[in-house]
């Protein structure tokens, strides 16, 4: 046993509104640079839709992830010898256009315009070369809320064996929201496929870096991720990706996207787990099976063996007592309602999803659903949202975990509504799920209240151990288009110089107090 | 010292202490820059082909370039190949992997001049130097129809020059003068495929330095921790 920690994520999924507000805070924090304006190190899709960059799950195209050969783990496009073969050219590389191209507008012209009969418009110009762009094809989040033909966001992988012509009926739609981040794997495939090693797993604390002196852009591991979550930086050459905004994470921070996640959704935690068992589990025959597989990797924070086996691997005290109080733990491990996203990648995603409850309350008040004996919980497959979907998406088809999850929340609120509304407490529904009061209250203080003391457990990562002198180092950390993270920054240099930011409109737009 | 004695005596060096000198200063100081200024993700189209080709004419071409050229003349013989026979595998690789590269840098470089996303964010040097290696590539594959020449009236003379004037450059001895009786087309081929390594450190060709053969022994997993950078 080898005892490492990892820092995890849950998002709650039935929670999620969808505001973009992660987008937008991560955006502005790291991918507000020249080259990386098509990058959302987090994004947030409508579901069913085909994502972001187009089609992302769909590894028949993208050749993301692992694959078994002879029951033995390869990278799905190809082992080390097809890397170099193909780094001339990558032929699993999406072209920027499969994110989007990016976009800004000539808003100075709405200012400037000579008097016209029709009211001026501010065009929009291409972010790449600065061109006038006819019309935009396609952006971030083109499929917000359900916009498009549903011919053609039903291409969504997740849709595979489901019947796909009944839900795209009208009263039959359902809409959820995903918002997507690195995952931080614990068999990362991009970490895998990096012919120079530039992409490295953090011993301490589990997240996934790109070595940006190192990076010699064969960006390999852009379309080995098969979440489509490494970025190309096509100024710098080099890949970007999630930081798992370590520089906040190391001073007990949530990360930024947690942090200002409005719905409360999000939850940062420590989980530990078993090194050696990684390649093992990963390599798992069954896909439906890889779920369980990966649940069985991590380690029981209170059990004394491995306490004392993390003390051995040098793992701090306060780094144990927040493995203990983790949120993530408890969700995903206690109460099993939270999934890695697409197991079957074989990567050990470690951001995990907490399903979505379609709006049923409502409808089982109604009484348009059938319940089960217990009068709360709907009988499975009659909920809106098809199970069958969200199993696809969580794990790897198979219903039944996803199934248990869906009915553990519906047990809970019934629960919860029975204490609050009928003022007696009713533990029928409990009882059918599998959960215990006391589980159904901590569940509820944990979901449903969702303190940030609870969300939020993460222990400093002593960097004042390390580094003698932590103000030199302060605002080292990052991203710049130069020699960062360390102090010898040279003004001159012989060697071709970075350019100038991203394209903005050359026309400035008048301010506000400025009468011509 | 005449203008042939600077470019074929004094020129090498200069060459290659910047190649040399320039790439290690790059490599120190500014690994950042460091990289192989990939544009796959702005334009695909044609890439596999145009890219593949390039790249394995290149090679191909260097490799040739080096055996041909470095291997001592006795060695040569000693291993049996005529002159003539060496003169003959010259050209026929020459004309295939030059052919190859030629069609690839070709299609390259009007992707890169003519595309309107490359071309908008191509740095000066991406232009240059693609632009300097098809001119020094041209070069070279013009220099085919003279050997022909050559070889048909059965004469390796100038190939030896080329060979004993490179290997001068090398063993410290330059000796300019070999290079007299060589057809001017070789001469113009020399200096621009030298000057290809004057600018070599100033441009994305440093790239050419990191060929990532160590990935092929390497596990998959790389884990780094701070505790050992402690230590």
């Amino acid at each position: 046993m080898k005892v490492r920690a990892q820092f995890a994520f849950v998002f709650n999924l039935d929670k999620c509104i969808g505001c973009h507000t992660c987008s937008v805070t991560c955006k502005n924090v790291w991918t507000n640079r020249k080259g990386v304006e098509y990058a959302w190190f987090n994004n947030v899709e409508s579901k069913p839709g085909i994502g972001y960059p187009k089609q992302w799950e769909n590894q028949e195209v993208w050749k993301g992830g692992w694959k078994l050969v002879d029951g033995k783990l390869e990278l799905k496009a190809g082992g080390r010898a097809s890397k170099l073969l193909n780094i001339f050219a990558n032929p699993d590389m999406p072209q920027i256009d499969d994110y989007y191209e990016p976009f800004t507008y000539n808003y100075a012209r709405l200012q400037n315009a000579p008097l016209s009969e029709a009211a001026p418009t501010a065009r929009p110009i291409s972010q790449i070369d600065g061109s006038a762009m006819e019309k935009i094809h396609w952006g971030p989040n083109w499929e917000d809320d359900l916009a498009g033909e549903y011919a053609k966001r039903s291409k969504d992988k997740n849709m595979d064996n489901i019947q796909k012509e009944m839900y795209g009926q009208f009263e039959n739609t359902f809409h959820m929201y995903l918002p997507r981040i690195c995952n931080h794997c614990l068999n990362p495939a991009c970490v895998a496929a990096c012919p120079s090693g530039s992409l490295y797993k953090r011993e301490e604390d589990g997240i996934v870096l790109v070595d940006q002196d190192k990076c010699r852009g064969w960006r390999m591991c852009v379309s080995a991720c098969p979440y489509k979550k490494v970025f190309y930086n096509w100024e710098s050459g080099k890949a970007e990706k999630c930081i798992g905004c370590y520089p906040r994470v190391e001073s007990g921070m949530p990360t930024v996207c947690s942090e200002s996640c409005v719905g409360r959704i999000r939850y940062n935690g420590i989980m530990l787990y078993d090194a050696d068992k990684i390649e093992t589990l990963a390599s798992t025959q069954n896909e439906q099976d890889l779920y369980e597989a990966q649940c069985s990797i991590f380690l029981d924070p209170n059990d004394p063996a491995v306490i004392a086996q993390a003390r051995q691997d040098g793992i701090s005290e306060d780094w144990l007592e927040a493995a203990r109080k983790s949120p993530i733990y408890k969700m995903a491990i206690e109460w099993k309602i939270a999934f890695p996203m697409h197991p079957e990648f074989r990567t050990l995603p470690m951001v995990w999803y907490v399903p979505p409850l379609s709006p049923v309350q409502s409808q089982i008040d109604q009484g348009n659903l059938p319940v089960g004996p217990d009068g709360a919980i709907p009988l499975s497959g009659t909920m809106r949202l098809p199970v069958k979907y969200l199993a696809n998406l969580l794990t790897a088809g198979k219903e039944a975990p996803v199934e248990r999850a869906l009915n553990r929340l519906i047990a809970m609120r019934s629960y919860q509504r029975s204490v609050h509304v009928e003022g007696v407490a009713d533990t029928r529904a409990l009882e059918t799920a599998g959960i215990t009061e006391d589980m159904a209250k901590e569940m509820y203080r944990y979901l449903a209240i969702a303190n940030y003391e609870d969300r939020f457990v993460i222990p400093t990562g002593h960097e004042e151990e390390r580094m003698d002198d932590a103000y030199g180092f302060q605002g080292q950390n990052g991203f710049t288009f130069g020699n960062d993270s360390s102090r010898g920054i040279s003004k001159i240099s012989l060697f071709p110089r970075r350019r100038k930011e991203t394209v903005e409109p050359k026309e400035l737009a008048p301010s506000s107090d400025d009468h011509r | 010292m005449n203008l042939h004695n600077f470019v074929f005596g004094v020129y090498p060096y200069l060459a290659l202490t910047v190649f040399v000198l320039g790439s290690w200063l790059r490599f120190d100081r500014e690994q950042y820059t460091w990289k192989s200024d990939s544009s796959q993700l702005l334009s695909k189209d044609n890439m596999r082909v145009a890219s593949n080709l390039f790249h394995v004419g290149v090679i191909a071409i260097f490799f040739g370039h080096a055996v041909g050229l470095l291997t001592p003349h006795h060695l040569f013989q000693a291993m049996g190949v005529s002159d003539m026979q060496h003169q003959y595998l010259a050209i026929t690789a020459g004309a295939i992997f030059g052919g190859m590269a030629f069609i690839g840098g070709a299609m390259l470089w009007l992707r890169r001049m003519f595309n309107r996303r490359i071309s908008a964010t191509s740095r000066g040097s991406d232009k240059l130097i693609l632009t300097w290696l098809m001119v020094t590539l041209m070069l070279g594959l013009s220099t085919i129809p003279v050997s022909m020449g050559h070889a048909g009236h059965g004469n390796p003379g100038v190939m030896i020059a080329l060979a004993d004037w490179v290997q001068s450059i090398v063993y410290l001895h330059p000796n300019p003068e070999l290079l007299h009786s060589v057809d001017p087309i070789f001469r113009t081929h020399l200096f621009f495929g030298m000057t290809v390594f004057l600018l070599f450190p100033f441009t994305r060709l440093v790239h050419v330095w990191s060929v990532p053969l160590g990935y092929l022994g390497r596990s998959y997993q790389i884990v780094r921790s701070k505790r050992t950078a402690l230590r």
